[in-house]
Formats: C-alpha cells, sequence, structure tokens
C-alpha cells in the first residue's frame, strides 16, 4: 500500500536529471508527493502544510549534486527538514528538582499511560539508581489501580497503598506526603484515561496537576493516532500544560505521522517511545529514526540495533578467530546462517531498509526468504563432522546421501558449496588484513548515535534502484525456480568504508556479506 | 554523500566473482522458529498474583437485569451526533466557509478534499467524495446544505452495505471472539456486549485469555461482577489457547448461551503473537468445528490509516467478521471506516461512545454520515 517517497519521487524527477539546480516546477511536482506521503503517514493536514513551505523555500534552486538523481536530493531535504522539526534537541527526562520530582503520566484512554509509567521507573531505578515510588490516581477504569501494583512488584519498584474510594487529588496528597517521608528520588503519577473534550475529567488532571506541581508532564500517545493526533496533543498541552510527549506503540508498523503534528502544534519535545508490551520496551527518541519511517524509509537504525542484539557474540569472536588463520569451513557458514536466521531471515532484514518494501514483496512472493537459508542449513547439518570441516572431500556418493538426508538436490549442494568457496576465500583475504580484521573486531563498542542517524540520513537519500545489480536480479526472478541470492561476496567489496565507520561490521558482518556475525561489543 | 551505504551499494561488479546461485525452497519448511518475543515471564507472574485486590467494586451491579434500559433510537443518534459534534462542526463550518456564495471550482474542491483528509477518510476516499461532489457541478454556484447531503449520501453509499447489527446466535454456546490491537477497548466491550446479552435474558460467560497483561484478569473479572457474568480465568502467564479451550468445555457443560473471549492487545505486525491467536481458534475448533462464531475486530476511533493494516491482518490470522469502532466520543471522527468499508467490506456492528456498560450503540450508516457531514 505504501510506495515509498523515493520510489515516487524518482519517478517523476529523475527525467530532470543533468540540470544545475531544482527549479519551482520541480520542488512542487516533488512536494504534491511529499505531501501524499505525509498525509499516508497520519501527519495532519496543517502541520503537512507549513512543513512542505519550510521544504519548498529551502528545495528551490538548490544546487543538484553531481552524484545524486534530483529524487534523492529532496528527499535528503525533507528528512533533514523533518528530523529537525521532529526534535533534533531530544533530551531525556529532566529530573533536576528537589526530590521527590513528581512526575505527571497524562493521555486519552489505552495510549499506554500506565505501562509506560511502570517502563519510566523501571528505567530510573536500574539506570540512574533511583529511589521511585508510583501511584495511581485512576479510581475510574475497572482494576486500574491494581494494574500498576501488580507492574510494581514485578520491577521492584514501591507503590501507594490502594485505598478504595478515595479522589484522585487525595491519593496525590498521600503520594507526595510519603514520598517526602520515606526519601523518595521520583513519584510517578499514574492518571486515568481521559478525552480532551471532557471538561470535568480535564479539570480533574489540572487540580492533581496543582497538588503535586510535577516537574514533568508527559502526554503518552499512540504512535498510531491519526489526524486526531493535533486536537488531542494542543488540547493537554493547553489545558495541563505538558512538558513532553511518549509516544507509544512505536513497535507496530504504523507511520507515526502523529509523532510531527503533536510536536509541531506543542513545540513541546517528544522524549521517549514505547516499543512493546515488556517493560524493558522504550527507548529514547530517535527523530531520524522516526523520520524515516514517516517517509517511508524502512527503518535502518533497527536492523543495526537489531543486528547487534541478536548476534552471539562467543560464536561470533570464534569464528573471527578462526578466519584469522584463514579456515571458514562448512560449520562455520551454518553458523553465519543461523545468524541470519535469527535476525528474522532475509525478509524481516529487508524490510527495515529503505527502499526495499516493494522488493519485500517479491521476496515473499519467489518464496525466498527464510527457506532458502533453511535449505542450506538443513543440506550442512545433513553432513558429517568431517565432512563440515573438509568440504573438498564431498565427491559424488556423499552428496547423494547428503541430498537424500536433506531432502535437497544434488544441484543444490554443488551450489552451496561453490558459495562456500567464495565465502572462504573472502574470509581469507580478509584475514590477511590486520588492520582491516584490528576494526572490526577489535570493538571500541558499537556504533554511537550520531553515527547511526548519520547512516540514517544517508540512507534515506538512496534510491532503490541503485541496489547492486544481484539484488535487483534477485527481485526479478519470481516463481518457485532458482534465483539467485545477492552476490555476497561482491557486496563484501563495497565495505572498505565499513572500517572508518567502527562498530558497524555488525551490520555488514551479517547482512550482506558472508560473515559471522561480527561482534557489536557487548555493554 | 558518499559515505557508507554509497560504499555499500555503489559498488562496481567484479569480475571475478561470479554470482552465487542459490537453491530456492519448493516446499519443505524446515523448522526454523523466529521467536521475537520471548515467552511471558511466568516467575514474574507467580509473583504478581500474590498482589492484594481490594473488594470487588461496591458499585458493582449485583442484580443484572436493570442494567441500564435500553436506550430509544433517537437516544443513541443523539449521543452519536453529541460525540461527533465537535468534529463535524469543524467539518460542517468548514464547508460552509468555502461554499457560501461561492462557485464550485478546483480551489474550492481542493478545499473540501482537504476537509476529508482531517476526518481520517484517507486520501483515495477523500478524492472519491471530491470528484462526486464535482460531478455535473463544476463551475456552479452550490449551496452548504446542498454540499453537506452530497457529503452526506456519499459517505453512506459506502456505509450502507456495511451496518449489519450484531446479533447473537442459536449455538450453544455461542462463542464470540475479540480481537485487536493493544488499548483498543477489547475488555470494556466485552463487558458492554456481555451486558446486552444478560439483557435479552441470555447466561453469559467470560473467558480471560489476556493472560499477559497486567491486571487483564481483574479489570475482566470486574466486568463479570458488573453484568452477572461468570469468569473465567488463569493465573498470569497462562497459555491462553488452553484457557479458551477449557472455557468452551465448561460453557458447554454448564450450559451456556454466550461465551465471549477476551484476547490480549497484540500489534498486526507481530507474527508470533498472530500466531497465539490462530493457535486459539484452532483449539476452539477442535471442540466445536463452526467456533468462534464470530470474531470481533475492535477498532479505536483514534486510529489513523494504521487501521487499514489491522483489518487486513487480523482478518486473514482470525477471519473477522464484523467491526466494533470504539471512542467515538471524542473528536476523532472515524473517517477510516468508510475506507475500511470500502476496502474490505467487513460488516460494522456497533460504536462505543464511552466507558460506562450502556455506551455501546448499534452502528447507524446513515446517522454516522450525516454526524460527519454536519448535518
Ligand atoms: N505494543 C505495545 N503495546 C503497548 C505499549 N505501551 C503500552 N502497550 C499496551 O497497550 C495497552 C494499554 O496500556 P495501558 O498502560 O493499560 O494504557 P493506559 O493509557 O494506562 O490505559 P487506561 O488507563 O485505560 O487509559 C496494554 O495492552 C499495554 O500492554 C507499546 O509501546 N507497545
Ligand atoms: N471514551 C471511551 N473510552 C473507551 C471506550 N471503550 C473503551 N474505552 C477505554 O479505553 C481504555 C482501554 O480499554 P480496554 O477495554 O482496557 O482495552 P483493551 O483493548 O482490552 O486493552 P488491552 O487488553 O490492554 O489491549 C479503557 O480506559 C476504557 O475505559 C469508548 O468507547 N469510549
Ligand atoms: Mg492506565
Ligand atoms: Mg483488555
Amino acid at each position: 500500500m505504501f510506495e515509498t517517497l523515493s520510489d515516487r519521487l524518482s519517478g517523476i524527477l529523475d527525467k530532470l536529471t543533468g540540470r544545475g539546480s531544482l527549479s519551482e516546477a520541480d520542488v512542487d511536482a516533488a512536494l504534491r508527493e511529499v505531501r501524499r506521503a505525509l498525509i499516508e503517514a497520519d501527519a495532519a493536514l496543517d502541520v503537512v502544510k507549513s512543513f512542505t513551505d519550510k521544504v519548498r523555500a529551502r528545495a528551490v534552486g538548490a544546487e543538484v549534486i553531481r552524484s545524486v538523481t534530483p529524487g534523492q536530493m529532496v528527499v535528503k531535504i525533507v528528512h533533514d527538514a523533518l528530523v529537525e522539526t521532529l526534535g533534533a534537541d531530544e533530551g531525556g527526562l529532566d529530573l533536576r528538582a528537589a526530590a521527590p520530582v513528581p512526575i505527571l503520566m497524562v493521555g486519552l484512554q489505552g495510549s499506554g499511560k500506565t505501562t509506560t509509567t511502570a517502563k519510566i521507573a523501571k528505567r530510573l531505578k536500574e539506570r540512574e539508581k533511583k529511589r521511585i515510588l508510583m501511584a495511581s490516581l485512576d479510581v475510574r477504569r475497572p482494576a486500574a489501580q491494581e494494574q500498576l501494583a501488580i507492574l510494581g512488584t514485578q520491577i521492584g519498584v514501591d507503590t501507594l497503598e490502594i485505598i478504595a474510594g478515595q479522589n484522585p487529588v487525595t491519593i496525590t496528597q498521600r503520594a507526595m506526603d510519603q514520598a517526602r517521608r520515606g526519601g523518595y528520588d521520583v513519584v510517578m503519577l499514574d492518571t486515568a484515561g481521559r478525552l480532551h473534550i471532557d471538561a470535568e475529567l480535564m479539570a480533574e488532571n489540572a487540580a492533581v496537576r496543582d497538588a503535586c506541581r510535577p516537574h514533568e508532564t508527559l502526554l503518552v500517545a499512540d504512535a498510531l493516532t491519526g489526524q486526531d493526533a493535533v486536537n488531542l496533543a494542543k488540547s493537554f498541552n493547553e489545558q495541563i500544560g505538558i512538558t513532553g510527549i511518549v509516544l507509544t506503540r512505536i513497535d507496530g508498523d504504523g507511520r507515526g505521522g502523529a509523532a510531527l503534528s503533536m510536536r509541531a502544534v506543542t513545540g513541546k519535545p517528544i522524549k521517549l517511545m514505547g516499543t512493546g508490551e515488556k517493560l524493558d520496551g522504550l527507548e529514547d527518541f530517535h527523530p531520524g529514526r522516526i523520520a524515516s519511517r514517516i517517509l517511508g524509509m524502512g527503518d535502518v537504525v533497527s536492523l543495526v540495533e537489531k543486528a547487534a542484539e541478536t548476534i552471539d557474540h562467543d560464536k561470533a569472536r570464534k569464528i573471527a578467530a578462526r578466519m584469522k588463520k584463514g579456515t571458514f569451513d562448512l560449520e562455520d557458514m551454518a553458523e553465519q546462517l543461523q545468524q541470519v536466521v535469527k535476525m528474522g531471515g532475509l525478509g524481516g532484514i529487508m524490510g527495515m531498509m529503505p527502499g526495499v518494501a516493494k522488493m519485500k514483496k517479491q521476496i515473499s512472493e519467489a518464496n525466498l526468504d527464510n527457506k532458502i537459508v533453511a535449505r542450506q542449513i538443513a543440506i550442512i547439518s545433513s553432513m558429517t563432522k568431517f565432512e563440515k570441516a573438509n568440504p573438498k572431500v564431498m565427491n559424488a556418493s556423499r552428496k547423494k546421501r547428503v541430498a537424500a538426508g536433506s531432502g535437497t538436490k544434488v544441484e543444490e549442494i554443488n551450489k552451496l558449496l561453490k558459495m562456500h568457496l567464495q565465502m572462504a576465500d573472502m574470509m581469507k583475504k580478509l584475514g590477511r588484513n590486520p588492520g582491516l580484521m584490528g576494526k572490526m573486531f577489535g570493538g571500541g563498542g558499537g556504533p554511537s548515535a550520531a553515527e547511526m542517524e548519520r547512516m540514517q540520513a544517508e540512507l534515506a537519500s538512496m534510491d532503490p534502484s541503485k541496489l547492486p545489480p544481484e539484488m535487483r536480479a534477485m527481485m526479478e526472478q519470481s516463481g518457485g525456480k532458482a534465483a539467485a541470492l545477492p552476490d555476497l561476496s561482491k557486496l563484501s567489496q563495497g565495505l572498505p568504508g565499513l572500517g572508518a565507520s567502527r562498530g558497524l561490521p555488525g551490520l555488514g558482518g551479517n547482512i550482506f556479506k558472508g560473515f559471522p556475525g561480527l561482534p557489536g561489543k557487548k555493554k | 554523500m558518499s559515505g557508507f551505504f554509497k560504499k555499500l551499494f555503489g559498488f562496481k561488479p567484479a569480475e571475478e566473482q561470479p554470482a552465487i546461485e542459490v537453491p530456492v525452497a519448493v516446499e519443505a519448511e524446515a523448522e526454523i522458529v523466529v521467536a521475537v518475543e520471548p515467552e511471558p515471564e511466568i516467575a514474574i507472574m507467580a509473583k504478581a498474583a500474590e498482589v492484594i485486590l481490594p473488594e470487588p467494586e461496591p458499585e458493582s451491579d449485583p442484580d443484572p437485569a436493570p442494567a441500564a434500559a435500553p436506550q430509544a433510537k433517537t437516544g443513541w443518534i443523539g449521543r452519536l451526533r453529541q460525540g461527533l459534534s465537535k468534529s463535524s462542526s469543524v467539518l460542517s463550518s468548514g464547508i460552509t466557509g468555502i461554499f457560501s456564495k461561492r462557485k464550485l471550482d478546483k480551489a474550492t474542491l481542493e478545499e473540501l478534499e482537504e476537509l476529508l483528509l482531517k476526518a481520517d477518510l484517507g486520501l483515495d476516499m477523500a478524492d472519491r467524495i471530491t470528484k462526486a461532489v464535482g460531478q455535473g457541478r463544476y463551475d456552479r454556484e452550490i449551496d452548504p446544505e446542498e454540499v453537506k447531503a452530497i457529503l452526506a449520501s456519499e459517505i453512506a453509499k459506502v456505509l450502507k452495505p456495511v451496518e449489519v447489527p450484531f446479533a447473537f446466535g442459536g449455538q450453544k454456546p455461542f462463542v464470540v471472539l475479540v480481537v485487536g490491537v493493544n488499548g483498543a477497548g477489547k475488555t470494556t466491550t466485552i463487558g458492554k456486549l456481555g451486558a446486552i446479552a444478560r439483557r435479552e435474558g441470555l447466561s453469559v460467560m467470560l473467558a480471560a485469555c489476556d493472560t499477559f497483561r497486567a491486571a487483564a484478569i481483574e479489570q475482566l473479572t470486574v466486568w463479570g461482577g458488573r453484568i452477572g457474568a461468570e469468569v473465567m480465568s488463569r493465573p498470569q502467564g497462562a497459555d491462553s489457547a488452553g484457557l479458551a479451550f477449557d472455557a468452551l468445555k465448561q460453557a458447554k457443560e454448564t450450559a451456556t448461551d454466550i461465551l465471549l473471549i477476551d484476547t490480549a492487545g497484540r500489534l498486526q505486525n507481530k507474527a508470533d503473537l498472530m500466531a497465539e491467536l490462530d493457535k486459539i481458534i484452532r483449539v476452539l475448533r477442535k471442540q466445536d468445528a463452526t467456533a468462534p462464531h464470530a470474531v470481533l475486530l475492535v477498532l479505536d476511533a483514534t486510529t489513523g490509516q494504521n487501521a487499514i493494516l489491522q483489518a487486513e491482518v487480523f482478518s486473514k490470522v482470525a477471519g473477522v467478521t464484523g467491526i466494533i469502532m470504539t471512542k467515538l466520543d471524542g473528536t476523532a471522527r472515524g473517517g477510516i471506516l468508510v475506507s475500511l468499508s470500502e476496502r474490505f467490506g467487513l460488516p460494522v456492528h456497533a460504536i462505543g461512545v464511552g466507558e460506562s456498560v450502556d455506551d455501546l450503540q448499534p452502528f447507524d450508516a446513515d446517522a454516522f454520515a450525516r454526524a460527519i457531514a454536519g448535518l
């Protein structure tokens, strides 16, 4: 359903290649598509308008850098402007106030307030060693107070004793009292969900605010919200006065235009994002990530993070050591294929890449996805230990046996062996380059946030038609017939820049190259 | 714009390294489980059970029968109007603003389209309606009332076929599975639906198959108390499919009329959670091949374009038979329902207009359309 912005723009603007700068007409044509993309992403219409005006001012007359298409140029300008609007000035929670510091959580029904309250408490407790008291002021929804109490038990954070029949303001006073007496650093106040047009309940929120004088008042809002995001954010900000926004359900596949709407209409920073039902599903806000998502350009940062998370560091190190010696046997290869599977398979990996949405569909249609990898793993696991360590011994009769054992064909085994040879060859080359190896394995942490953002920006301006021919060739092949995987070894050649951006091997290692998981280094 | 990705994708094909051919699996899905989310933390759940719950709410209605008299037809339309009033007045004052003594030209139509977009109708739908308004009226003077009427009739045209009242069938038990993303209003809607069944004199059992979220069981238990329905539950962390199976078994044994199954909120892009839903349905069918007899997708009216994906994926996985849209008492206009109806034609049974037991109203396409159009 969603075409990526670069797909669209390439159709409109690519014929302009060769001209020096973007004319007003070019920009207007492009901005119509930008507008569509933003609306499809649920960005509020008025916000879209002022945003496109800003982009227009920047884009008209902008020089098109020689090596990029005008489409890429516009996407870059749009992406940068979006990141800027979403707030490059990202800042976490501000707790610089006299203890106990009250944090008030407000929002519509079901937006995620209670869950987020517990998530924030967990984070402050673990990362900043804060003593926290949580209190639920939700006397309306069935079992709301119990919900917070249970979450408190799960994360080992105290909750205010539930006393039936008390009103929210009384509970607030009791919470503040207890926090003062008990020497707590932070008091988290979870409120009942309410509609921003419900005057009575908004007044109740205001009364609670006056009773605790919160240092942070966080609007918890669903990233899947549509055009209504402007109304709710505006109302909560005007009536209660918020200090920041928490965007929940960012783990969904919504495009997240509500982030742009709410940020623009309140001017308040988006401080955190909810990324799951679990209590560790809370992350700092990454404007670059949301910008790419709004523009339908995948989420490469997530990809990198996922790679870093999933890689089995010990195995990776072991394989790395073997590589240094120049050995890379089929066991190593199986290991590496398994890493791909762990990361959600090729489809999962590619789905997170910009401009690959279309290909993703084709991949699954071609049955390419995990099945190929699964089959390769099956082949290797049907081999004996000796065969895995010494692929050269694979003669016709051995191949027949393995084919029968893994339910595959001899040709498939031949292809696999060929692939292995090429990978091993590459490993050897790499193994002989101690400088590169040092950079890759020596570590120095994963990519920094800034590096990731930069990568993201680069990606944002990338054109899918510039994908390696192997990948495109693969996509063009459909049906059940043999299709070539992207030539992993060739892709690796494009990676010399990798040494420079330290830590990236996590990405290159697993996805593009024939590498075992290269350590992104554990913290 | 050089840098990493440029290098990554801008490589030159090297001759000495021929493309690697990889076999494509024809059948044989190997057993690779891509676990995205680990199982619920059972150890922690056990602790959670120790939390002492206060006495059941005093407000619980011990006698289910008199639970809120059904509202008159005009009552709920009034209510819906009230709910939609703010939004529709914005919409209609917008229309009035555009069309008073104005010619229907391109700019005017563009403004109309914007008004529709603001109601979450989506680009395609807004475009379609705008065209319909322009049809044969281009360059003519048109008064605002006429525009509203056309707008309403165009919306109603799309919505009319999906206006299907919800009815409890004769199967015993009649099994209703309620699904949707997190926080949409599933549990609350179950309480409201159960109340209707109770008012019709039917016996109701609620199955607390959201075994994941903290206090989801307690929440449903409170609802059960309010409407006079038995609640079947297991400790948090239990297997939801197993619970569904046992609930159906017990409902059969006790000759219960209606079994309402609450499920955990899940985002449709989470394959493992969707597989769990599929499993619930499979185990139900082991006992009754026709169950579940209704699968209701609960959609939050504030949701934007993602609702389309929700409807698509939940239908695919769970075989949704109808939609209930909640939270129409806010300023969200629920315009996505219009695009949804056109796209999937799923029956829309009811709308949620508040948090209390009687805040569920039948879906009325005309009233909905007219309310959106500000008539
Ligand atoms: N997938 C996902 N689910 C979330 C996230 N945050 C909260 N949820 C879920 O959303 C649902 C509602 O969360 P709650 O924390 O109860 O929301 P609330 O705002 O307190 O709700 P009310 O108190 O009823 O207004 C629950 O099922 C949560 O597990 C998130 O970031 N991602
Ligand atoms: N204003 C309004 N609030 C509603 C409506 N329906 C449900 N709610 C509220 O929305 C919040 C979430 O409702 P639940 O029924 O807990 O939602 P759920 O889908 O079961 O949530 P999870 O189980 O956490 O996924 C609660 O605060 C409800 O009171 C409605 O029609 N209007
Ligand atoms: Mg809550
Ligand atoms: Mg629920």
